[in-house]
């Protein structure tokens, strides 16, 4: 390898090694953060242009732009799309490896090109997934959830998009490996795990599930495979199988997905609170036992998703009981942050913004969870839009607002210079408008009986759709006045190495954007990662530049 | 590799010997199918596959040579293992 001049950031190296091609074979951590945020962003921006289509169809009763067969397929690609390659990627993938080695103070992770080998894995899982509305029969139609028997009878192209899940799974079990053996192995001198920032401890817990769950969702969709070339007839009662069974495998991975998705949301939160508190986070341990916890719990309450599928009485008891539990650890932190805005010297910035807009939006999505956990009152609701209300609120009020939180805190880490403050805030306005505007009626339509996954409903279910429809413009608005102004941003001015003055490693000891190996010299760590006693006192002495 | 340190080999001989044992055990497990065990069948089945999975972890993934660290980890994947199964067939066991 040719010598690389520690002068350049990881941006402009490529005055010294330029072009696509360099990016290309990279193996530095946050040029790989970069080439996962062009990808996710581009899946993402096609899975909200379906969720916008579904929202059109919609806004009346009887067909308006969609026959039925198409809407199928439609909330099918979109429900694959933003599961598989965008919320459950996002923050790990792209902030994660940004992020994480310079919040441990380590050079990159522990294998960089074993890092480079996942984002090629994700992107032709994605291409596979994509590639389904190219040929044969159309797209999947099944639903994200691919359910037997019909994932095994339907003519579309589910063996396609089964295998493309499969790969992103390879994915997303290699960043999770990566993750585990850096925090291992990798931490700065003095970092003991109990001085490490809490976003890698969310990461950290992540990446178990991660690599733990994951293979379970491999094998099932391998047996859908099966199932359909050699109709072997696993999840087929005439010989011998079980559809009930696909169930129970799909949601034992599927369920704690759904903390592969919250954990590090959680973590950005809790990155995030305290720089703009300029306060130490309260219980810090707490937090960290709570995503463990949330983690551990989490493998074990699968069946909620199953209560009106035809399960025991014993087991449908036991998974209630256990839903209610993982409640408490999520409900802990959300203690915990508010508790540190108390009293704190709250300076409301963007990224302030997002996290606030996650605690509020995250607590209705969970709330909402209750209801649907709850035995009695899940009968109800079960596949109405009152569950659509429910993950929605869950996923993007909270994930993806801490996404998008992150983005903009990290924003002039990553590229050195400073988007325009007040459009953000404007943008953020418009967007959680918009959001709210989308989801709560669906929350109401699901409590009058409106079920999911059609294309057509009955007249007196009109109004609330209507808002929704109108309220998925203004969430589009916000989001095009976000990405523009953010796109300006490359252009605005240059960014100080720590405009946000946190206390921890990866502002106060990298310059924006950071070099090579993020750092000149090891850091050594005394301080605990929120430790804001004289923090002014302690950037002066300690900022770069 | 270049670090011959922590190469531990045990030859060939022993190698054979653990694949003959996991050889019996699989028609092991194709014999004691024919037997209708009720509700212990999943049981007898694991049971073996269990035993397989020790020699395969011990001896051909080394794990007999590896620090108490990642021996406590792989016994927690099992005992987590062994908690989904437990919680999978409180659904089929009461049906
Ligand atoms: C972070 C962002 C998002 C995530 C993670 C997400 C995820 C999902 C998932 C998993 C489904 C279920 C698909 C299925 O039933 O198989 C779904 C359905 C749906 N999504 Fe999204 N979505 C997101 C954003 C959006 C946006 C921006 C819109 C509209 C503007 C939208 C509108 C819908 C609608 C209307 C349905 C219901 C389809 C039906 O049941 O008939 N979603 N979404
Ligand atoms: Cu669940």
């Amino acid at each position: 390898m040719t010598a690389i001049p520690q002068s350049g950031t990881y941006i402009n190296f490529f005055e010294v090694k330029r072009g696509f091609m360099s990016w290309l074979v990279t193996a530095d951590h946050k040029r790989i953060a970069l080439l996962y945020f062009y990808a996710i962003m581009g899946f993402f921006i096609v899975a909200f242009g379906l969720g916008l289509v579904m929202r059109l169809e919609l806004i009346a009763p009887g067909a308006t732009i969609l026959d039925p067969q198409t809407y199928n397929e439609v909330f099918t690609l979109h429900g694959v799309i933003m599961i598989f390659l965008f919320i459950i990627p996002g923050i790990p993938a792209i902030f994660g490896n940004f992020a994480l080695p310079m919040l441990i103070g380590a050079p990159d992770v522990a294998f960089p090109k074993l890092n480079l080998i996942s984002w090629y894995l994700y992107v032709l899982g994605g291409l596979l997934a994509l590639s389904t509305l190219l040929f044969g029969d159309g797209p999947a139609d099944t639903g994200w959830t691919f359910y037997a028997p019909y994932s095994v009878k339907t003519g579309t192209n589910v063996t396609v998009a089964v295998l493309a899940a499969f790969v992103l799974g390879f994915s997303s079990i290699l960043t999770g490996l990566n993750f585990i053996v850096t925090m291992h192995q990798m931490r700065a001198p003095g970092m003991t795990w109990f001085k490490m920032p809490l976003f890698p401890w969310a990461l950290y817990a992540t990446a178990w599930i991660q690599v733990l769950a994951t293979p379970i969702i491999g094998i099932t969709l391998l047996m859908i495979v099966a199932e359909r070339t050699l109709g072997l007839g696993l999840f087929d009662p005439a010989l011998g199988g079980d559809p009930v069974l696909y169930q129970h495998l799909f949601w034992i991975y599927s369920h704690p997905a759904v903390y592969i998705m919250a954990l590090p949301a959680m973590g950005i939160v809790s990155e995030t609170i305290p720089v703009f508190v300029k306060k130490s986070i309260f219980g810090y341990k707490v937090i960290v036992y709570s995503s463990l916890a949330i983690a551990f719990i989490g493998y074990f309450v699968w069946g909620h998703h199953m209560f009106t599928s035809g399960m025991s009485g014993p087991a449908r008891v036991i998974f209630s009981v256990l839903t209610f539990l993982v409640a408490i650890p999520s409900a802990i932190k959300v203690f915990n942050w508010v508790a540190t805005l108390y009293k704190g010297a709250i300076d409301i910035k963007v990224p302030l913004l997002y996290a606030l807009a996650f605690i509020f939006q995250f607590a209705i999505g969970g709330l909402t969870g209750l209801v649907v956990g709850a035995l009695a009152t899940d009968i109800h609701v079960h596949d109405t839009y009152f569950v659509v209300g429910h993950f929605h609120y869950v996923m993007f009020g909270g994930t993806g607002f801490a996404f998008f939180g992150a983005l903009h805190f990290y924003y002039p880490k990553i590229w050195g210079r400073m988007y325009n403050l007040k459009w953000a805030n404007i943008a953020f306005v418009i967007f959680f408008i918009g959001f709210n505007l989308v989801y709560f009626p669906m929350l109401v339509l699901g409590m009058m009986g409106m079920p999911r996954r059609y294309y057509d409903y009955l007249p007196e279910f009109t109004l609330p759709n209507l808002i929704s429809t109108i309220g998925s413009w203004v969430l589009a608005i916000g989001l095009v006045i976000m990405l523009v102004n953010l796109i300006n941003g490359r252009k605005g001015p240059k960014a100080s190495t720590n405009p946000w003055q946190s206390v921890t490693l990866d502002w106060t000891h990298t310059q924006s954007p950071p070099t090579l190996y993020n750092f000149d010299e090891t850091p050594q760590v005394e301080r605990g990662p929120y430790d804001y006693r004289n923090y002014e006192q302690y950037l002066k002495e300690h900022n770069k530049n | 590799m270049s670090d011959t340190q922590n190469t531990h080999v045990t030859g060939y001989r022993f190698s054979i010997l653990i694949w003959v044992d996991l050889l019996i055990l699989t028609l092991l497990t194709i014999e004691v199918a024919q037997f209708d065990f009720q509700s212990l069948t999943v049981i007898v089945a694991l049971v073996i596959a269990t035993i397989k999975s020790y020699l395969v972890g011990t001896h051909f993934m080394h794990l007999k040579f590896e620090n108490k660290f990642l021996k406590a980890v792989v016994i927690g994947v099992g005992v987590l293992f062994l908690a989904v199964l437990i919680v999978l067939f409180s659904d089929y066991l009461f049906y």
